[in-house]
């Protein structure tokens, strides 16, 4: 389906309140843009940074003050980096991951943030407050009970315990649930008349209406998980079952830090979620305004 | 096509809000019946406890001697159009004809055959592919009405199906409607709040208040005997005028206006004639006189509000706006005059009432006398 027929349902927030508001203009641009502009460019400045970096030579690299313009591009960085490390196999893991863990989340939290949101059971309200409550718990208070429950399984040291705990989540189910209350029930209800199972109005048409929840909590937790660094320190322990994030660590610090090599490696790691963000951000910036969440 | 039955149907919310109460009904086999009262008297949720989306607290519901008060609505077989169409945004017009047909598993060709044959009778060919974003309001009345043709269901469920349409489609819609009903022959349950939509469509009207069945009946037989001030006051447009009055040895005294009830027992009554019934007088019968303040060309006819002597009664139907002034008590009553007569604002008029055209209720239990 395409983004017009999303288009078409839900006002938009930001499409209902765009009333014409006479307001005399003394910038060619909004005021906001005074305090955005230099803030992006702070947040831009590590990103460029590291993108410089890995294409220095050592001793650019170890330079102070920092060269921010290089001498010569050595775009010769990258290969060595791959070259130095098990880059492949570590990407390779951390795909497997990332995509059974966004899946999966996708659809178990479709399924529990659906009955939150329609079905009326026994305890429904005091088990949805449980999972709220789980939100407010760092992830280093249940880092220990968790490693072991993974270990009791015997997931210890495999990929399978990167992924076990992160299948479902509270969030996800918090997000979801929220957005699918925003749908008008009637539709549901007509597609239940018309012969639909509770499943098949999921399926149907809750989830085809509710894409932009779908994408941003894809990315968010395709973040998350790409990202995830604590985790997979604990619960690997082999270089062949490492993710990104934790061979990046370990090849940082055993090469006396070559940084040009660990900035390439970094530069590479990062280059999937670029892409997903730039492909899911129609629907995911629209996610966020709708859910109310604020990112 | 089937005969429904609500057989002593109650739902209460929340165990605090009794929306239907005891509400007894069978609808014929092809029966296009009417359930019409003022917002919030409970027709929507009797509709929706045929359609099985809200449970029954206590009572049956049965189609063709079937009871289905646990049956789950896609078992049902009847099939309901929402007050805001409830169209699949997502879906082209076609998918959204197609879907009832596709959850039961109906053979593509079939589907196809039966999308077309709706689509033509409610002129819909040209817009297949459209989504429901790009329709007018008018043409996606006819789609909903067209996703519950196509299932060929045992009964239709209409909630209000014509209020989000401008006057002069709505109109149009209604006759259709009317067409289409004659045509097909299906046993329709249709609600509405507005009693001229009651009148004009109905086979039998059944108007309901604080989710109770006041009356059930014909249009015709409902507005020429209304059983009590209610259904009065709520069927008929404008509304018929309710005067409080007083009979005593069978005369009953409204102000001005007298009648000779013989046999009425002695006690506070109320007394209702319908505008139509208002003529001037010209020969020498008993007259109330009238004294004009709004005057409303109609075309074909003119409405004329006014006041007579008396104190108004209000039928619980709609706000009742006390009569101005002072002192002497004025009710304000409203009368249809032909166009040739040109009343103006201030003219006294003297009024003719005959004794047959006045309604009598009891003022104490609202039931009609006579
Ligand atoms: N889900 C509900 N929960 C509680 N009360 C309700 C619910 N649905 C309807 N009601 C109440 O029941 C009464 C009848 O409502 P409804 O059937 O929608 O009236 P109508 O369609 O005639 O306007 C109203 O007082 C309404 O507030
Ligand atoms: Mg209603």
């Amino acid at each position: 389906m395409t983004m017009e027929a999303q288009a078409d349902r839900i006002a938009w927030p930001e499409e209902a309140e765009a009333v014409e508001r006479p307001r005399r203009r003394w910038l060619p641009f909004s005021p906001w843009h005074l305090v955005l502009f230099p803030l992006a460019l702070i947040m831009l400045l590590p990103l460029v940074w590291m993108i410089v970096t890995s294409l220095e030579t050592q001793a650019e690299s170890l330079h102070f003050p920092p060269v921010l313009v290089p001498g010569s591009l050595h775009f010769g960085n990258y290969p060595s980096a791959l070259r130095s490390a098990p880059f492949g196999r570590w990407f390779l893991n951390t795909f497997i991951v990332t995509s059974t863990v966004v899946v999966s989340n996708l659809l178990l939290c479709s399924l529990a943030g659906y009955a939150f949101a329609r079905i009326r059971f026994f305890g429904r309200a005091a088990t949805f407050m449980l999972l709220l409550a789980t939100l407010m718990v760092p992830f280093q208070v249940v880092m220990i009970p968790t490693f072991l429950i993974v270990k009791k399984l015997g997931l210890f040291d495999s990929l399978p315990a990167l992924i076990a705990p992160n299948l479902v989540s509270a969030f996800g189910i918090f997000m979801l649930r929220q957005f699918f209350r925003t749908l008008p029930v009637e539709l549901e209800e007509a597609a239940r008349i018309d012969g639909a199972s509770r499943l098949g109005v999921l399926f149907k048409i809750v989830l085809p209406l509710s894409l932009p929840a779908l994408a941003t909590l894809a990315v968010i937790q395709f973040m998350w998980t790409w990202n995830d660094f604590l985790w997979p320190l604990i619960a690997v322990f082999s270089q062949r079952n490492f993710t990104l994030q934790l061979g990046l660590t370990v090849f940082q610090g055993s090469h006396d830090v070559f940084w040009p090599l660990v900035m390439a490696g970094n530069v590479m790691s990062m280059i999937p979620m670029l892409v997903l963000f730039f492909a899911a951000q129609r629907y995911f910036v629209r996610g966020i305004a709708t859910t109310g969440l604020k990112g | 096509m089937a005969q429904v039955v609500l057989d002593h149907v109650t739902k209460v919310f929340d165990d605090q809000v009794m929306a239907v109460d005891d509400l007894t009904l069978t609808v014929g086999d092809g029966e296009f019946i009417i359930l019409v009262g003022p917002s919030g008297c409970g027709k929507t949720t009797a509709l929706r406890m045929l359609a099985g989306l809200e449970k029954v607290t206590s009572g049956r519901i049965a189609i063709d001697g079937r009871v289905i008060n646990d049956v789950s609505p896609r078992d049902r077989d009847i099939a309901m159009v929402f007050q805001n169409y409830a169209l699949y945004p997502h879906m082209t017009v076609f998918r959204n004809l197609a879907f009832g047909l596709r959850q039961r598993k109906v053979p593509s060709r079939e589907i196809d055959r039966r999308v077309h044959e709706v689509s033509e009778i409610l002129g819909l060919d040209e817009l297949l592919k459209r989504r429901p974003a790009q329709l007018s309001g008018g043409q996606r009345q006819r789609v909903a009405m067209g996703r519950a043709l196509v299932r060929e269901p045992k009964a239709f469920l209409l909630d209000e199906p014509l209020s989000n349409l401008d006057a002069k489609l709505r109109v149009q819609m209604r006759a259709e409607l009317k067409r289409l009903h004659q045509r097909l022959g299906v046993t329709t349950i249709y609600v509405t709040h507005d009693q001229v939509e009651a009148m004009t469509l109905g086979d039998r009207i059944a108007v309901l208040s604080g989710g109770k069945l006041q009356q059930l009946g014909p249009p015709q037989d409902v507005y020429d005997h209304p059983v009590n001030v209610f259904v009065a006051g709520f069927i008929g447009s404008p509304p018929m005028n309710l005067l409080r009055a007083n009979a005593v040895n069978g005369r009953i005294t409204a102000g001005d206006l007298q009648l000779d009830i013989p046999g009425l027992a002695d006690g506070d009554v109320v007394v209702g004639v319908r505008p139509e019934m208002l003529r001037p007088a010209g020969d020498g019968l008993p007259a109330v006189p009238f004294t004009v303040d709004v005057v409303e060309p109609l075309g074909d006819e003119i409405v004329v509000h006014g006041t007579v002597a008396g104190r108004l009664a209000g039928s619980g139907a709609d706000d009742q706006i006390p009569a101005t002034g002072s002192g002497a008590e004025l009710a304000t009553v409203t009368a249809r005059f032909d166009p040739q007569l040109r009343p103006t604002v201030g003219d006294r008029i003297p009024l003719r009432i005959r004794p047959e055209a006045v309604h009598v209720f009891d003022a104490r239990t609202g039931e009609a006398i006579r």
